[in-house]
């Protein structure tokens, strides 16, 4: 197990690569706690798979250097670097039991047949997979198969660190809660650093400590769920993370004040400067309620999606999501809005451009 | 009582015609010939199984199976293994898999009786390429046409370069519909080349090679005009397959009831060991 360090890690799939977007990955830094539970987040294609690979060393960095507990392993094989990885689909060896699956990369490292035949027993008790340990890997269903490529990551007690690249793609809806939480109770028994690759917010959110969100090959925020949801630093985040995503309006500047349709919205705190760019103000859905007075606006649309109403109310021609438990307004009602103000904030060219007020920091 | 329509069977019927035709109809004629005797002008004479058992006695027939399967076997034995390792040494991406693709492609485009031909001119001592090398250059005594050995040489090798190419774009095609996640988890689980090779190309392989097994196991079992032109089945009757024997007895001593007889067991073997690989491969497949 060890601490992971990306240090100004760039990557490009071009032998000669010229400007910034030739780039898969643009200059990562990252420091990954040993015994850590982590998420990439990001939408395919914004080099998440890419980072993980360099990880793993499957690939090599086009710059920078990856250390593990400070010492550097950029130019090590996979074997060296001692790491593990569950792919995408299942990877089995079809011919094998799911014993001998299990304990594959055991005797590749010539270890002794008792250490292998314990560490199987008790990584197949983990799993819950001891009444299949002498059946052929082929014939087991994709949530087993996934199991036991999830077994194979587990089995090896030094591994520095465990890599999942969106391990659950192939799982049916119903056995995907299951297999997150076991994910989850795994981590917790075998704390090793764990490193899980998902486009899907509920799995980065449910499995990770610390979520890391990507986009286009940067990384845009590293935090908590809580925190990526309350707080998210970038637009990006706003609306990538949440259902719906974060309501962006857009709005002017005026003497160290947001306006939207000429009304003055209360933020926040402060602006950090009047800067120049594109102003957006940032609000979720959550944080906006419907009272007696507030911005005139109109229902367009009520969807009832079980636990709350999402309501899209338009102004001018913006419409705004608002998330409410009960009492929704019907479609066509002209009704008053309101915003929480302190999840109320500007976005300056995507990025926030608010900063908290002195008494809340 | 549910709806039944007959209808379907007009469906069915121009495949039963032309099965009919192109298979059922001839190989009935070939039974009924199998059990009589003729001496032309239509005559036909009761026989019952005796051509069966005469056959099943003849030490001519004994030998042109043991040669035929000798033969099979050795190019098998051959042709598989080097086809597999041809495939894996192929490149997988650029330009060079084209390339790869169609010099592969060329010998099975060449027709039979050209393969033949092409082999005898080849091996010919004076003039032939191969030929003149072994006998002038390299000093061995080498002529198709006076030893056994010489012939059984040029004939495997004709075929191995005549057919080795299906066992590498069968196999080549089961290589790359391997997913890369295989290999990379092998490279993390920290597998060898070997065991890459034992537990994940040659299992994700099983399929096309049965296939490609069988294809060959046929082809090589009723082999008969690449070896007819090369060597007539000799020197003596050292290159006489079943095939070969087979003509020889219907259309060169025209003994129809014989030959028949000797088709209807030669069908059987070939019918019988195709399913015979073909079940034992497939058993534990789900």
């Amino acid at each position: 197990m060890a601490k992971i360090t990306l240090s100004k890690l760039r990557h490009s799939y071009y032998p000669n690569p010229k400007g910034p977007e030739d780039f898969a990955l643009r200059d990562i830094d990252l420091d990954w706690r040993d015994g850590g539970a982590y998420a990439l987040l990001g939408p395919s294609g914004c080099g998440k798979s890419t980072l993980l690979n360099i990880i793993s060393g499957l690939l090599m960095p086009t710059e920078g250097r990856i250390l593990f507990d400070d010492q550097d392993v950029t130019a090590l094989s996979p074997v060296e670097r001692n790491i593990a990885q569950v792919f995408q689909f299942p990877v089995i060896y079809d011919t094998m039991t799911v014993y001998d699956n299990l304990a594959f990369p055991l005797r590749n490292r010539q270890m002794d047949e008792a250490v292998v035949k314990s560490r199987v027993h008790e990584i197949a008790e983990m799993l819950e997979v001891e009444d299949m340990l002498s059946k052929r890997a082929a014939g087991l269903s994709p949530d087993n198969k996934q199991k036991i490529s999830m077994g194979r990551g587990l089995v090896r007690k030094d591994v520095n660190v465990v890599m999942f690249d969106e391990p659950l793609t192939v799982i049916d809806p119903h056995l995907k809660w299951k297999l997150r939480s076991k994910l989850k109770e795994l981590h917790q028994k075998v704390r090793a650093t764990m490193i899980y690759v998902t486009h899907d917010q509920t799995e980065a959110l449910t499995f990770a400590d610390q979520v890391v969100v990507m986009q286009d090959g940067d990384i845009v925020q590293i935090g908590t769920p809580v925190e990526l949801f309350e707080r998210p630093t970038h637009t990006f985040v706003g609306h990538f993370i949440g259902s719906p995503g974060m309501n962006l309006l857009p709005c002017e500047i005026r003497g160290g004040g947001a306006y939207f349709n000429d009304t003055r919205i209360a933020l926040e705190g402060p602006l950090v400067s009047d800067g120049h760019g594109k102003n957006q103000v940032g609000i979720r859905p959550e944080f906006v309620s419907f009272g007696k007075k507030g911005m005139k606006a109109r229902i367009k649309k009520v969807a009832d999606v079980g636990r709350h109403y999402v309501v899209e109310a338009i102004i001018g021609d913006t419409s705004i999501n608002a998330i409410v438990e009960q009492d929704a307004p019907e479609q066509g009602d002209k009704v008053h809005l309101n915003f929480a103000q302190a999840h109320t904030r500007v976005y300056r060219d995507g990025w926030i451009a608010t900063e908290l007020p002195e008494a809340g920091r | 009582m549910k709806p039944s329509y007959q209808k379907a069977w007009f469906f069915v019927l121009p495949v039963l015609v032309l099965v009919a035709f192109n298979a059922l109809i001839p190989m009935m004629t070939v039974v009924n010939y199998s059990v009589q005797e003729t001496f032309g002008n239509n005559l036909f004479f009761w026989e019952g199984v005796s051509w069966f058992e005469k056959l099943l006695n003849s030490d001519r027939f004994h030998a042109a199976l043991g040669r035929q399967f000798l033969f099979t076997g050795i190019i098998l034995a051959i042709e598989i293994p080097l086809g597999v390792a041809i495939a894996l040494a192929m490149p997988r991406k650029g330009i060079w898999v084209s390339v790869c693709l169609v010099l592969m492609a060329l010998p099975m485009l060449i027709p039979w009786n050209v393969v033949g031909a092409m082999w005898n001119i080849f091996t010919l001592p004076d003039i032939g390429l191969l030929g003149y090398f072994m006998n002038h250059v390299l000093g061995v005594d080498y002529n198709m046409t006076q030893s056994p050995l010489a012939a059984w040489m040029t004939i495997v090798a004709m075929d191995v370069w005549h057919w080795t190419s299906l066992v590498v774009l069968l196999s080549y095609a089961g290589l790359v519909s391997i997913p890369d996640a295989y290999y990379q988890a092998a490279k993390i689980d920290g597998a060898s080349n070997w065991a890459v090779f034992r537990y994940i190309q040659l299992p994700k392989m099983k399929r096309v090679l049965t296939i490609a097994v069988l294809l060959r196991f046929m082809d090589s079992f009723n082999i008969y005009t690449e070896i007819f032109v090369l060597t007539g089945g000799g020197p003596g009757n050292s290159t006489t397959l079943l095939s070969i024997d087979l003509v020889k007895i219907a259309l060169g001593q025209f003994d129809l009831g014989p030959a028949a007889a000797m088709s209807l067991i030669y069908f059987a073997i070939t019918l019988l060991v195709s399913w015979l690989f073909y079940t034992l491969m497939m058993r534990n497949e789900t």
